[in-house]
């Protein structure tokens, strides 16, 4: 980190004490969000979410493949993440970082978990299933990968197609069938500043997070969480926090559903 | 979680868990400290049917170079089955995606506690590896890591326990052992320091509602005051059984 970096970074846990952000943003306020989606007509389904500069394009193939062992009733699942050397300057080239494996592994919980994806639709016959691959690309980041990764996997599978069946074969070609979404997750993730929690940190807030707590929830339900960093959480302060997310779900659940239209 | 739906057996019948334990009650379990000679600090823990040994070296030099911060000392942690460790089918050996992601929050936990800036440029790494697995390893492993690095001499503010809490039907019950773990509704392993109860570490999947979740961490704190006295008695029985030089 540059010698700017943390005069910066001190400068925000100065002002957290006084329950400021840099950017005079509300402490539970998300930075600005777009979603584009279907933007890879190749992929059976694509999103690209901007969160306040932070870029992540989710791309979902979907393949035939053999069922897991103890389900072979269902179809799969599989998420990956990828921290694109282009990213960020600290990023770089090679095998995923624990870093990109938490990452795709929490928002892989939260689509599972909320069993968003109908699994079981993906059988086709004994032995033969569909396998959704969800890639999350990160394209640049700046800041709060968690909830940007989840909003582009969330609305590029409500955009996801599946091949028709035939002779054994994918035809990719007809995709006339929607893959079928029973659920929708959001994710909410809170960066702890001198002792203050904050909604969707920035780069340069991340710089002076101590520790992170995501909640994701489809609005009736906590569906997973993941606590990170080496700050510590109250047990209060969990409990407020899960009202913050019952509370942001409604917003960004409309998000996904506006962008697949 | 994760269990197929197809033959889910019932894991709550008459009042009484799948072993015959309540629903706040711990599995059984004992910590032994001191049993890897060469490690600077070292704890065995069997926890229900779960066997693990937790190993601490450091602070030592970090190695390679560049892992090394000017700052403080830098915590390295593995987390690993044993290929033989589970039921089902030989795993691979060495950390797969999940050991990799527990290993990073494993790390954090002791990153919270250990007064890392007391050794600039060293590193303390910390190797947990799972010789049984019966549900709740990584708080298990959590909890022998604590011992292992309290034996190794290592300055902390506290000595964090883990234990997981979780949801069978309408029921929240604590410590999930494998089975309760694949069939549960919702599993949650937490790690707290039990001199404030703050929550170090904090996993879960499945559905809870806010009740339960609150609930499952109160089960979960509760049970620290037992987990605790158990870690300081293994640390203690270390040093009497090594003679009044305390070597």
């Amino acid at each position: 980190m540059s010698a700017i970096d943390l005069v910066m970074a001190e400068h925000i846990r100065q002002l957290a004490a006084q329950g400021k952000r840099v950017d005079a943003r509300g402490d539970f306020d998300f930075r600005p969000i777009s979603i584009a989606a279907g933007i890879i007509d190749n992929a059976e389904g694509s999103a690209e979410v901007d969160m306040g500069g932070t870029q992540v394009l989710a791309g979902v193939k979907v393949d035939l493949g053999e069922p897991m062992s103890d389900t072979p009733d269902r179809g799969n699942l599989s998420v990956s993440a990828e921290l694109l050397p282009m990213a960020s300057p600290d990023y770089e080239a090679g095998p995923p970082s624990p870093t990109a494996i938490e990452l795709a592994r929490v928002v892989d919980r939260g689509i599972r978990a909320a069993e968003c994806i109908d699994l079981e639709s993906l059988f086709i016959e004994e032995g033969k299933v569909w396998s959704v691959w969800i890639d999350l690309y990160v394209l640049n980041y700046s800041g709060n990968l968690i909830d940007a990764a989840g909003l582009a996997a969330m609305a590029a599978l409500n955009t996801c197609r599946v091949p028709k069946y035939e002779d054994g074969k994918a035809v990719r070609e007809d995709r006339s069938k929607r893959l079928k979404i029973d659920n929708i997750v959001t994710s909410t993730t809170f960066g702890k500043i001198n002792g203050r929690a904050f909604l969707d940190t920035s780069a340069e807030e991340e710089a002076a997070v101590d520790g992170r707590l995501t909640i994701q929830t489809d609005g009736e339900l906590i569906r997973a969480m993941q606590k990170g960093l080496s700050g510590g959480f109250s047990v209060q302060e969990v409990s407020d926090l899960v009202d913050r997310s019952f509370e942001a779900h409604t917003n960004l659940k409309e998000y996904i559903t506006k962008a697949s239209k | 979680m994760g269990g197929s739906s197809l033959n889910k057996p019932e894991l709550i019948i008459h009042g009484k868990r799948t072993d015959g334990r309540e629903f706040g009650e711990l599995r059984k379990f004992r910590i032994k400290a001191g049993i890897v000679k060469n490690a600077d600090g070292s704890a065995y823990l069997e926890w229900g049917n779960n066997r693990i040994i937790a190993a601490v070296y450091g602070p030592r030099e970090a190695m390679p170079k560049h892992s090394s911060d000017p700052a403080k000392a830098v915590i390295k942690c593995r987390y690993a089955m044993a290929p033989f460790s589970s039921l089902s089918e030989h795993g691979r050996s060495g950390p797969n995606r999940r050991a990799t992601e527990i290993s990073k929050v494993i790390k954090e936990v002791f990153e919270n506690v250990v007064l890392t800036q007391e050794f600039p440029g060293s590193e303390i790494a910390i190797f947990i590896e799972i010789l049984q697995g019966d549900g709740g390893t990584r708080a298990a492993g959590i909890t022998a890591a604590s011992v292992a690095l309290a034996a190794a001499g290592i300055p902390m503010k506290d000595l964090p326990f883990a234990v997981s809490a979780g949801r069978i039907k309408d029921k929240m019950v604590l410590d999930l052992n494998m089975i309760e773990d694949n069939y549960s509704d919702s599993d949650m392993p937490l790690a707290v320091s039990p001199r404030n109860n703050e929550i170090l570490l904090l996993q879960m999947d499945g559905g809870l509602t806010k009740d339960d979740l609150m609930k499952g961490i109160n089960m979960v704190v509760e049970s620290g005051k037992k987990i605790t006295e158990a870690q300081r008695h293994a640390l203690k029985e270390m040093y009497a059984d090594s003679g009044e030089n305390g070597v």
